[in-house]
C-alpha cells in the first residue's frame, strides 16, 4: 500500500464500499435467468419504463472521472465548465426525444451502426461499427487506468488492485444479466452518486454564507469572470476559457454534443431499450432534466474550492511535489473536508459507482454492436439467437480483459492517453451529420452517407494532427489568435460537420437516390409516427420538453 | 419495473440507502458521543446524523413500496 493518500477510511467506509459491491453483483445474479435471448441480453427485452431508461442514459454518462474532471474544470475555469452541462447538453437531448428518436425507434435497431445499415448500407454500418467498438473499449480501459490513479492517490490503493476489483465486478454482472443489469445497475448508482457527493455543495454553501458570498470569495481570489456564463463570452480574451460564444453554441450546443447525445451507442442504447414510443421520447427529456441539475454536484464543488480551499490548486504537471495537489483532485479534498466516518465511505463509493456505471455503458454497447454489427454481419450471418447470446457473454468478458489490457499499456506510457482520448473525439462531429441527414433528409443515397462520414472522420483527424504538429495552426482551425486549446475541440467539430454534410449532400445529388418504400421507417415524411392515443398533457413527452426549455432559459438568463 | 413475483429495482435502491443510512447514521452518533481528535470542517453540524437518518428513511419508504411481497401480490 503506498503511504500517502488524501484520505483514511475508517472500518465502517470499508462496510458501507464492500456492500456496495455485494449488491451489484447480487443484482447480476439476480437478473441472470431472465437474459437468455438475444433481445434479453442486448436489448434488456426492450421494457424498461421512461424513469429507467432516462435514469440510466443520464448514469452512463456520468462517470467518476466526468465527476472529478469538471469539478476541476470548475476550479479552473470557474462557472463556464457548467456549458457542457446546459447548452452542451439538454438541446442535444431534447432534440434526441423528440426529432430522433421516432426513426431510432420505429426501425427497431438495435444499435446506431444498425440504423446506418437500415439507412444508407453495410460500408457505412462497418465503419461506424468498427470504429465506435475499437474506441469505446481503448476508452474503457483509459478511463480503468484513470480511476485506478484516482484510488491510488485518494485512497493509497496500488493500480492492479483498483483495476482488477472493478472490472471483474462489471464482467460478472453484465456478462450474468446483460443489458437489463448494466441498466438497473446504473439507476442504483445514480441515486448513490446523488446520495455521496450532494453533501459537498450543502456543507459548502453553508460554510461560505451562500451563493452571493462565495461570488465574493470566488472575485477576491480569482476573478468576477468565474461566476458568469455568458457575459465574458464576447471575446476569446474575455473569458478563462479562451474561448467564444460561436465556439460555445455551435461547436459545443450545436455539433459536439448533438453528435454524442443522439448518435453515441453508450447512451442511445439505454433509450432503445424503452418499453414503447412514448417513453422512449420521455426518458431523454427526463434524463435532461437531471442533468441541469448536475452542476450542483460537478461544477458547485469546483468553485467552492476556488473559494474555500486554503491551499492553491495546480495543473496536473505542475503538482509533483508532495503536499501539492492539482485541480482535479478538488473533489475528493473537498469530501475529505467534510465527510467523516460513513460518509467518507459513501463519497467513495459514489466515485467507484460512477465509473463502474461508465465502464458497464462501454462494455454493454461494445457487445451488442460487436455481436450484431461486427460477428454477425460480417462473419457468421445465420447462427441461432443462443449463439449471439453465448457470443455476447464472452465478449463481455473479452471487452473488459482488452480495457485491462489498454489500462496496463497507459500505466507504461501516459501519452497513450492523449491520442486516445482525441481519437474518440474524431468520430461524434461526422457521425452526427451523416445520422442526422439520413434522418431527415430522404435524397441522401448510401455512396453519400459512407463518404460523408469517412471524409469528415478524415478531415477532424487531419486538423488534429496539423494543431498537434505546429500548435500555432489552432488560429486558423480556430478562426483567431487569440483562441487557446479548449477551442480547438469545438472548432475541428464544427469543420468536419460542415465538410461531412456538404460531401454527404454532394455525393447523394450525383448517385442514385433509394425508393419511398425502401425508406419507410427511417426518413421524416416517410415514417408515420404512432398515435400517442388518449393521454393528458401531462403525460405527452411535448410538454415536459417544454418545462424543461424553460427552465433551461431562465438558468442560463440566472447565471448569464 | 418489476413484474409479478418479481423484485423491483426501486426495491434494491431502497435496501442500498436503508442499510447505508442506518450505517452513516450510526457513525454519526458515535462521533457525537465520542468525539475524534481530528475533526472534519463544520463537525458541529453532525450531518452524518442527518444525512444517515435522510438516506434511512428514504430507503424505508422504497423498501415497503416496492416490497417483493407488494409487487407478488400485484
Amino acid at each position: 500500500m503506498e503511504t500517502s493518500r488524501l484520505v483514511r477510511l475508517s472500518a465502517v467506509d470499508i462496510v458501507i464500499i464492500a456492500f456496495y459491491f455485494a449488491l451489484v453483483l447480487a443484482i447480476g445474479f439476480y437478473l441472470r435467468g431472465r437474459a437468455n435471448t438475444g433481445e434479453d441480453f442486448f436489448m434488456a427485452g426492450r421494457e424498461m419504463t421512461a424513469w429507467v431508461a432516462g435514469l440510466s442514459f443520464l448514469s452512463a454518462n456520468l462517470g467518476a472521472l466526468e465527476l472529478m474532471g469538471w469539478a476541476g474544470s470548475a476550479y479552473q475555469y470557474g462557472i463556464l465548465a457548467t456549458h457542457w452541462y446546459w447548452i452542451g447538453a439538454i438541446p442535444a437531448m431534447l432534440f434526441l426525444a423528440l426529432v430522433m428518436m421516432p426513426f431510432y425507434y420505429i426501425s427497431k435497431t438495435h444499435s446506431v451502426p444498425g440504423y446506418l445499415k437500415l439507412r444508407f448500407g453495410e460500408s457505412s454500418r462497418a465503419l461506424s461499427a468498427v470504429s465506435f467498438a475499437f474506441m469505446t473499449v481503448l476508452m474503457s480501459g483509459v478511463n480503468m487506468f484513470a480511476m485506478a490513479k484516482v484510488m491510488q492517490i485518494v485512497l493509497g490503493w496500488p493500480l492492479s488492485f483498483s483495476i482488477w476489483i472493478s472490472s471483474l465486478t462489471v464482467a460478472v454482472y453484465v456478462a450474468l444479466g446483460g443489458l437489463r443489469s448494466a441498466i438497473f445497475n446504473e439507476v442504483l448508482q445514480f441515486f448513490l452518486i446523488w446520495a455521496g457527493a450532494l453533501l459537498i455543495p450543502i456543507l459548502g454553501l453553508y460554510e461560505a454564507g451562500g451563493w452571493s458570498n462565495l461570488k465574493l470569495l470566488i472575485a477576491q481570489r480569482a476573478s468576477a469572470e468565474y461566476v458568469h456564463l455568458w457575459s465574458g463570452l464576447g471575446s476569446f480574451t474575455t473569458n478563462p476559457m479562451g474561448i467564444n460564444w460561436v465556439g460555445i453554441v455551435f461547436g459545443l450546443g450545436a455539433i459536439i454534443s448533438m453528435g454524442y447525445w443522439t448518435t453515441d451507442f453508450l447512451v442511445v442504447q439505454r433509450i432503445l431499450a424503452a418499453k414503447d414510443m412514448r417513453s422512449a421520447q420521455l426518458a431523454p427529456i427526463i434524463g435532461a432534466g437531471f442533468k441541469m441539475f448536475v452542476p450542483i454536484i460537478v461544477i458547485l464543488p469546483g468553485l467552492l474550492g476556488l473559494g474555500l480551499l486554503d491551499m492553491k490548486l495546480v495543473p496536473e504537471s505542475m503538482a509533483t511535489q508532495p503536499g501539492m495537489h492539482s485541480y482535479n483532485d478538488v473533489l475528493p479534498l473537498m469530501l475529505a473536508r467534510y465527510c467523516g466516518p460513513g460518509l467518507l465511505g459513501l463519497g467513495i463509493t459514489a466515485l467507484i459507482a460512477g465509473f463502474m456505471s461508465g465502464m458497464a455503458g462501454n462494455v454493454s454497447a461494445f457487445t451488442t454492436v460487436w455481436t450484431y454489427d461486427i460477428y454477425r454481419a460480417l462473419f457468421n450471418k445465420k447462427a441461432s439467437d443462443a449463439h449471439y447470446v453465448s457470443m455476447g457473454r464472452w465478449t463481455t468478458v473479452i471487452g473488459v480483459l482488452i480495457s485491462v489490457g489498454t489500462a496496463y499499456l497507459v500505466m507504461r506510457s501516459a501519452s497513450i492517453m492523449d491520442y486516445v482520448q482525441a481519437l474518440f473525439s474524431f468520430f461524434i462531429a461526422p457521425l452526427f451529420g451523416t445520422v442526422v441527414l439520413g434522418m431527415l433528409w430522404k435524397r441522401a443515397t448510401g455512396p453519400g452517407g459512407f463518404w460523408g462520414l469517412f471524409l469528415g472522420t478524415l478531415s477532424s483527424i487531419s486538423m488534429w494532427a496539423w494543431v498537434h504538429a505546429d500548435p500555432t495552426a489552432l488560429r486558423y482551425v480556430a478562426l483567431s489568435p487569440e483562441a487557446k486549446p479548449m477551442a480547438q475541440d469545438m472548432f475541428q467539430a464544427l469543420w468536419s460537420f460542415v465538410i461531412c454534410v456538404t460531401v454527404t449532400v454532394v455525393v447523394s445529388l450525383v448517385t442514385k437516390p433509394k425508393t419511398d418504400a425502401e425508406l419507410t421507417g427511417l426518413v421524416y415524411g416517410l415514417t408515420p409516427i404512432p398515435s400517442e392515443g388518449e393521454v393528458s398533457l401531462y403525460q405527452k413527452p411535448i410538454f415536459w420538453a417544454g418545462v424543461v426549455t424553460v427552465v433551461f432559459v431562465i438558468l442560463n438568463l440566472i447565471f448569464w | 419495473m418489476a413484474g409479478k413475483g418479481e423484485i423491483s429495482i426501486w426495491f434494491f435502491i431502497g435496501m442500498s440507502l436503508l442499510v447505508n443510512g442506518a450505517l452513516i447514521c450510526g457513525a454519526g452518533v458515535y462521533e457525537y458521543i465520542d468525539p475524534p481528535l481530528e475533526k472534519v470542517v463544520l463537525f458541529e453540524v453532525h450531518a452524518a446524523i442527518w444525512w444517515g437518518a435522510l438516506l434511512f428513511a428514504s430507503g424505508l419508504l422504497y423498501c415497503l413500496k416496492f416490497s417483493p411481497r407488494r409487487t407478488a401480490s400485484k
